[in-house]
């Protein structure tokens, strides 16, 4: 079997990935790191980010106050201490991006240029216009180019971790071009695979976000955090599921009911003002408004059209300049693929799946408990994101937590010797199983999409903005039903040459251990937190719940939830308060500090 | 306008075929598919071995890129309903001018490749501390920004009768990326690329037909970058000729960049 070895390995060569190769890099000039990617690297989903990248730099601003945002925002959820390390470090590594070429917007003084966001006390929202994401990753994979000791696999498919001892020491990958199944061994690896949002039917996800690093962590016996928290983005074009960036509202975009009403003043979140106000109105977090918008639909106060039902965003008012200078790709995007022009027209919205704020279980440092393995960006939980991540908190995300740890990673690779040729037996194990499994094998009835489809229906049925005990408990009994399925799935390509149908098989059987993961976890938290809203337990419960969701695989396939507790620093937990009449602390309370004693560490079910 | 349409697409398989053939399906025509859905019904209800990249559907990834009835164009962005009346029936086929790994897909290394060869990546000369960054007006900003939106889908390749003629060619987007740090306030790299660019397949291999321009769905003018680049090397031979010396132009741009990160 072909081999090839390396000091580290990351997986996903989007915003975290790029980054933490580069943070990898500058620790030590001779690792030898390796990119593997599944797509080149400029095709990675960070891409398709708009809005923007939160960074304190502003003299009006203060690092408290984007972490009191922060937390109050993922409804107390966050730990703290990672907050705190997030807060500090995102505007060095958004003008380390800078510094690299990112072509931030700018005040005419040539100063960097911030944007409102949504639940955000303060404008500190870097920009590129309204592609931020795209800049930030050209930017990063153009600056990987000139670093010799990063070596790339363009268009390589992880389908195994290799675990030996305890200890992660490699990959088992297909080369899509070749057909090639081969063993990529290292000391240590990163997982920047991103987040999972292709388990549900509508989503603003690429169709490469199919939780892959979340289901070989868990696979290889790692902890996934805090799956049950899904965010709906407020904001998406009906059909295609295509994002209008919260930006549209930051810049001062009203959501308006059937009859033209700025309904969200009737859901506490403040009054309406011709002007943006900041924590208020079409500027409160997504969770909240995506939960308003299901209400307004059950007052039947939402319009109705083939694709679901929705509201409008309003950008009329804004006028043709400041759309064309500050969304400029919202206007292309309404115009290319909803026939409508925002300067002139309402653009028709519903809420669509957007973000997985759970993942792999890390550290400050992005270290899983399993060792030799780290994971930074969507596909991890630190958790700075808590039970609903604020928007423009993603991307620096990406940014802080990839470097760390891809510094981290490289610390540990300087420490330990190269894997041994144990793990090479598992990688042989894991070829046989692919062939037998897909290429080789005969007879099977099922198509993917038909299994896909079902498992995103499951999902969205039981897991979406509201949830109840008892359409969760009858899609554990679905995922499983189509678990058993995805066993007789047939396959048409047998081809070694880019065979993307085998791609395909194996991102399902990740995706449904992913959904299963998501439901497990909702199913087990008996409240209402941020994003998971349990219409049988419609309050926050912090004498029970104020935890992480831990989920295992048990040996024999199963899964089960655990609890570990919050870390809280300076902010205990307080109410959410949006809308004008909020008070904000801007300082914060030091004699509150208190390890989460609250949080029981006990098991669920 | 019927309820199906006829996709034509070329199908090729190394393994299988000694080059490509055409095959036929007759997909449901809804107005509100690009050709990208129409390829991703037959691949989930009709031929899971139908082969194409995709990702992001929504124009910015870059990654599907194919021949359109004879045009590149992202198939995400191309609605199926601009096809209808022609005959019913669309043809896709693989990028020109690249290399078929097997039916839609193009073999992309070589372009990446020379994306690298321009040095596409800021060369300053001095860089700021963490705690401050490059002063940039918004109008120089603006003097680079559009070469900045290229998203790396290759279609300016495909159109470009140079790269079809000769492959060593740099091509239009690489090009482009070239100029878009050339012309960034913060860079000093312009020398550095130069030597690329200068060279019989770079800039000077153009013919100026502009293809490459027309056919960018982001709007970069590849074939302005080029143009602008031809009189800017022109003018520093000129210069090299009458000022041996040195070039009083760079050394303000030097004092420029020191006032900036004042």
């Amino acid at each position: 079997m072909d081999t090839s070895t390396h000091d580290l390995l990351l997986v996903g060569g989007g915003g975290a990935g790029l980054r933490a190769a580069i943070a990898a890099a500058e620790v030590d000039s001779k690792l030898s790191i390796a990119v593997v990617s599944k797509v080149y690297p400029m095709r990675s989903h960070t891409v398709s980010a708009e809005g923007g990248a939160a960074g304190v730099v502003k003299p009006d601003d203060s690092l408290d106050e984007h972490a009191y945002d922060t937390i109050s925002g993922g409804d107390w959820l966050c730990d703290q201490d990672a907050v705190e390390a997030f807060v500090k470090e995102a505007p060095l590594e958004l003008t380390q991006l800078e510094h690299w070429g990112c072509p931030w917007s700018r005040e005419p003084d040539g100063h960097i240029a911030v944007r409102a966001f949504g639940g955000m006390k303060k404008k500190r929202t870097w920009f590129a216009a309204d592609k931020t994401g795209f800049h930030m990753l050209h930017t990063l994979f153009q600056t990987t180019l000139k670093y010799d000791p990063i070596t790339r696999y363009d268009e390589w498919f992880v389908t195994k971790l290799l675990v030996d001892d305890g200890r992660v020491m490699g990959v088992v990958a297909i080369e899509l071009m070749s057909g090639k199944i081969q063993a990529i061994t290292a000391k240590a690896v990163i997982l920047c695979t991103g987040g999972c949002g292709r388990v549900f039917p509508f989503t603003t996800n690429a169709n490469i976000k199919n939780g892959d690093g979340m289901a070989l962590a868990c696979r290889a016996g790692a902890p996934l955090k805090d799956m049950e928290f899904v965010q709906y983005h407020p904001t998406g074009l009906p059909f295609t599921g295509i994002l209008i960036t919260e930006a549209a509202r930051a810049e001062g975009g009203y959501l308006l009911n059937k009859d033209g009403y700025r309904y969200l003043q009737d859901y506490n979140l403040g009054t309406p003002e011709p002007k943006p106000v900041l924590r208020c109105m079409e500027l409160g977090p997504r969770d909240r408004l995506s939960q308003a918008f299901v209400k307004e639909e059950q007052k039947a106060r939402t319009l109705e059209t083939p694709y679901g039902s929705v509201v409008h965003l309003d950008l009329r008012h804004m006028g043709e300049k400041v759309i064309n200078t500050k969304l400029p790709f919202v206007r292309e995007l309404c115009l290319k693929y909803q026939n409508i022009d925002p300067v002139t027209d309402l653009v028709p919205v519903r809420p669509v799946v957007h973000y997985m704020m759970g993942g792999v279980s890390t550290d400050s440092n992005g270290a899983t408990p399993l060792a030799g393995l780290y994971a930074a960006g969507e596909v991890a939980c630190v958790s700075i994101n808590g039970a609903n991540r604020l928007g423009s908190n993603s991307l620096p995300e990406c940014l802080v937590f990839g470097a760390r740890a891809g510094k981290a990673a490289a610390e540990f690779c300087l420490e330990h010797e190269a894997p041994h040729d144990r793990v090479l037996t598992q990688a042989r194990d894991e070829r046989q199983r692919l062939e037998k499994q897909f290429l080789h094998k005969s007879g099977g009835k099922e198509r993917i999409a038909t299994i896909r489809t079902e498992m995103q229906k499951a999902v969205e049925t039981s897991a979406g903005i509201y949830r109840e005990e008892k359409l969760l408990t009858e899609a554990t009994g679905t995922l499983g039903e189509l678990q058993h399925r995805f066993g007789n799935v047939m396959l048409d390509d047998r081809s070694h040459t880019f065979n993307t149908e085998l791609q395909s098989a194996l991102e399902l059987g990740f995706m449904l251990d992913v959904a299963e993961s998501i439901v497990q976890c909702a199913l087990a938290r008996r409240e209402s937190r941020g994003a998971h809203q349990r219409t049988d337990y419609p309050a926050r419960d912090d004498r029970s719940f104020l935890a992480h969701s831990l989920l295992f695989r048990n040996p024999d396939g199963t899964m089960r939830v655990e609890y570990a507790p919050v870390k809280v620093t300076r902010w205990p937990p307080g109410e959410r308060v949006y809308g004008q009449a909020q008070e904000h602390p801007t300082e914060a309370k030091d004699e509150a500090k208190q390890d989460a004693t609250l949080a029981p560490s006990r098991r669920a079910s | 306008m019927g309820e199906t349409i006829i996709l034509e697409v070329a199908r090729y398989s190394p393994e299988r075929d000694a080059e490509p053939t055409l095959q036929t399906y007759e997909v449901p025509f809804r107005k509100e598919w690009v050709i990208l859905d129409a390829l991703n019904h037959v691949k989930d209800q009709m031929d899971g071995s139908l082969t194409y990249r995709w990702s992001c559907r929504m124009g910015i990834c870059g990654s599907c890129g194919m021949m359109v009835n004879g045009e590149p164009r992202l198939s995400c962005a191309t609605f199926l309903s601009s096809y209808a009346g022609n005959g019913n029936k669309v043809r896709v086929e693989p990028l020109r001018y690249f290399p078929v790994v097997r039916d839609l897909v193009t073999e992309v290394s070589d372009f990446l490749g020379k994306l690298k060869t321009v040095k596409p990546w800021l060369i300053p000369q001095e860089e700021p501390p963490l705690t401050q960054e490059f002063l940039q007006t918004p109008e120089q900003l603006e003097d680079y920004k559009q070469f900045a939106m290229c998203i790396n889908c290759t279609l300016c390749y495909s159109a470009c009768p140079v790269v079809g003629l000769d492959p060593k060619f740099v091509g239009p987007a690489a090009i482009a990326l070239a100029q878009r740090y050339n012309k960034d306030s913060r860079d000093r790299g312009a020398e550095e690329r130069t030597a690329v660019l200068a060279h019989p397949d770079g800039i000077w291999g153009c013919t100026f037909v502009g293809e490459c321009t027309r056919v960018c769905p982001k709007h970069v003018d590849p074939a302005g970058a080029i143009q602008q680049y031809k009189v800017k090397a022109a003018l520093e031979w000129v210069k090299k000729l009458v000022m041996p010396w040195g070039d009083k132009d760079r050394q303000t741009k030097t004092e420029d960049v020191h006032n900036a990160a004042a």
